[in-house]
């Protein structure tokens, strides 16, 4: 199944902002009320964006919750769930210890069998199964939601890639497309490099997200290595970060990304109106330029 | 190629091992952890050659450097070990608990000529490098005040169960939290002179700060503040911030950007108007070969490659340098006025096998 062209992100939701501590603060402070998110997902859905690439959050299970309750009103409505949100996973291993925390994290609700299982997983040291149990753990908030991609999360891809626990990887694929019936998705800011390990694996035309911006802001083994792997590697690029929080401008960044014809999505996050018709339209004005061989 | 070992799995062990074993230059030949639940799983899943006994992988690794990151209060034993090995040698900050012992280490670590660096990665963060070249240009005129926070959310509730509730292991938000902002008021600015003020407070914690504040006093007459507190659920991650005030302007800075306001243009920056100049993470940043959670942890990494393959001796975060924010932390504990913390309980978990003969474990 393609991807929509143009995805929508939400660090802008959760206070995640490269540039300014200030400014992301500003945005906590606006979306802490469910209904100031909404309103700017309406706005993207009447601008045509109908994938809500997202990670996480435990705020997420509200908009979820949300999603659920109108789903006349979105009824193409995606989620590309992207997990873990890293801090939840970060925070309580600070607080109780790597083996604690990853008892907490286990699904504890419902089936006593999920418990048992877990149990039994982490004192074998199963990582296949222990692996299933969280990503089943972070898909609860997303049921009956269509999630067609699911995307495993940077800090966990790179941290993966880089304690070379490749088959993790598989393991994550083959649940996402047994059990989801979803394709999965990678998230990492060191593309050429992830790309060499899922080949290794035999993981074909992965679904990738990457940085691509025109400045190379944490495009890791330089922006001619990124450009060379997307003209000519196979895969499905997804391009995030394209303004470099801001240091490119729209226009600019935006015909950067175009001009990889490869490059089959962009995920962008807005917090208005005006701003999210911009990027949208600036987008598909530059989207249909012929491709250069 | 540097054959490096490692020692603490635990959470920043995890990302250093990461990042060195994607690091060209680096071998990063074997990995020793107490847990041998983790080790197991690195040695099945990741094929890492694994050890449970520090002596053991020094004895049968040929190792050019360790990397250490186990929980503080073993540092300087381990340091120790290594330095009778001649390994170069990265730690975790803080350095060490006891100055004296520090002094030992740094001074032994000088006579073998090894490199030595301690993760004060705040040093690698480009908007902090570039506060750090401002105040030394001069522009800011006679630097009269200076301050540095970090707030973030680590103990938000009544519960603490590692080593990082224990005063006694190198836990609570002194050595958190203060080191951090004490070594960047050294970086960016110089190391105090003495310590006056320090409140260091419980909020939820039952042996450990949670908050700690203090002046600081620096031989030219100019004062500082030192502000943390780890139980600040307001903030999403550990943020930290240094702001010095001279008489030609002031300058702000956090690990996203650089705001540097001068009352007049200086001959020390051309081409900066007075007023705001502002630069941001985009364009201080320098691109790393690899990255997780942030340039600054690859960077530090990068730089202790470097050091070893270029034998650059008291470089970035030398433990001579690190010792300078452990000094003032001793000069902190002495000055503490609120409230009497715990006196020494009995040994606690890595106090015992620390005595049970340097078995080492990070659940951190």
């Amino acid at each position: 199944m393609p991807m929509d062209r143009v995805l929508f992100g939400d660090n802008q939701f959760f206070g995640v902002n490269h540039m300014s501590e200030e400014k992301a603060r500003a945005q906590a402070l606006r979306f802490q009320s469910l209904e100031a998110i909404i309103e700017v997902l309406d706005s993207a859905y009447a601008e045509g964006i109908r994938t809500f690439m997202c990670t996480s959050h435990e705020r997420v299970a509200d908009i979820c919750d949300h999603f659920r309750a109108h789903s006349d009103k979105y009824p193409d409505y995606l989620f590309y769930p992207c997990m873990p949100y890293a801090h939840k996973y970060a925070n309580a291993v600070t607080e109780h210890g790597m083996i604690e925390a990853l008892r907490m994290l286990l699904p504890r609700d419902g089936a006593m069998a999920a418990m048992l299982k877990g149990g039994i997983a982490l004192a074998n040291k199963d990582i296949e199964s222990i692996m299933q149990l969280l990503i089943d753990a972070e898909m609860k908030m997303f049921e009956q939601l269509r999630t067609p991609v699911i995307f495993m999360q940077n800090v966990i891809t790179d941290l993966l890639l880089g304690l070379r626990m490749n088959q993790c990887f598989r393991i994550f694929h083959d649940h996402v497309r047994s059990k989801y019936g979803a394709e999965p998705g990678f998230i990492t800011m060191n593309l050429p490099r992830l790309l060499d390990t899922l080949d290794a694996l035999g993981i074909e035309n992965p679904i990738v997200c990457a940085n691509i911006n025109k400045i190379g802001f944490r495009m890791c083994g330089g922006t001619q290595a990124y450009e060379r792997a997307i003209a000519n590697r196979r895969f499905r690029p997804v391009a995030m970060s394209i303004f470099a929080s801001g240091a490119i401008s729209p226009r600019e960044a935006i015909d950067f990304v175009c001009a990889q014809p490869r490059i089959e999505s962009i995920v962008f996050g807005a917090s208005g109106r005006a701003n999210i018709r911009q990027t949208k339209a600036l987008i598909d004005e530059l989207s249909v330029r012929p491709i250069v061989a | 190629m540097i054959r490096t070992g490692m020692i603490g799995l635990g959470k920043m062990g995890l990302s250093h091992l990461a990042i060195a074993r994607a690091h060209p230059e680096l071998d990063l030949v074997a990995g020793c952890d107490a847990s041998t639940y983790l080790i197991d799983i690195l040695s099945k899943h990741a094929g890492l050659k694994c050890y449970t006994d520090l002596d053991k992988m020094l004895a049968e690794e040929a190792l050019d450097a360790l990397i250490i990151a186990t929980p503080s209060k073993l540092h300087a034993a381990m340091v120790d070990k290594a330095l009778g090995r001649n390994l170069h040698i990265f730690c975790e900050k803080p350095f060490v608990l006891d100055v004296a012992e520090g002094e030992r280490l740094a001074s032994l670590a000088k006579q073998k000529e090894v490199v030595t660096q301690v993760g004060y990665h705040y040093r690698f963060v480009g908007a902090f490098r570039e506060a750090a070249r401002l105040v030394a240009s001069g522009a800011l005129g006679v630097v009269h005040h200076v301050r540095a926070e970090a707030y973030g959310p680590v103990v938000l509730r009544r519960k603490g169960s590692t080593w990082r509730s224990t005063q006694e292991e190198g836990g609570g938000a002194l050595y958190d939290y203060a080191c951090h902002a004490i070594d960047l008021v050294n970086f960016v600015f110089e190391p105090p002179t003495s310590v006056s003020g320090i409140v260091r407070n419980r909020v939820f914690s039952g042996d450990v700060d949670d908050e700690v504040y203090g002046t600081l006093h620096f031989r030219g007459g100019a004062s500082g503040q030192v502000s943390v507190n780890w139980s600040d659920e307001s903030f999403r991650k550990m943020s930290t911030k240094i702001s010095v005030w001279g008489t030609n302007g002031r300058i702000t800075a956090d690990r996203q950007e650089c705001q540097l306001y001068l009352r007049e243009a200086h001959d020390a920056l051309p081409g900066v108007a007075k007023g705001w100049t502002v630069r941001y993470t985009t364009d201080l940043s320098e691109e790393v070969w690899f990255y997780l959670r942030g340039e600054e942890y690859s960077a530090q990494i990068e730089y202790f490659a470097r050091s070893i393959q270029a034998r650059r001796l008291g470089g970035e975060n030398s433990f001579e340098s690190a010792l300078a924010a452990d000094k003032v932390v001793a000069m902190m504990l002495g000055e503490a006025t609120t409230p009497d913390l715990p006196g020494k309980r009995r040994g606690g978990f890595w106090a015992r096998l620390r005595q049970g003969g340097l078995a080492v474990n990070a659940r951190n």
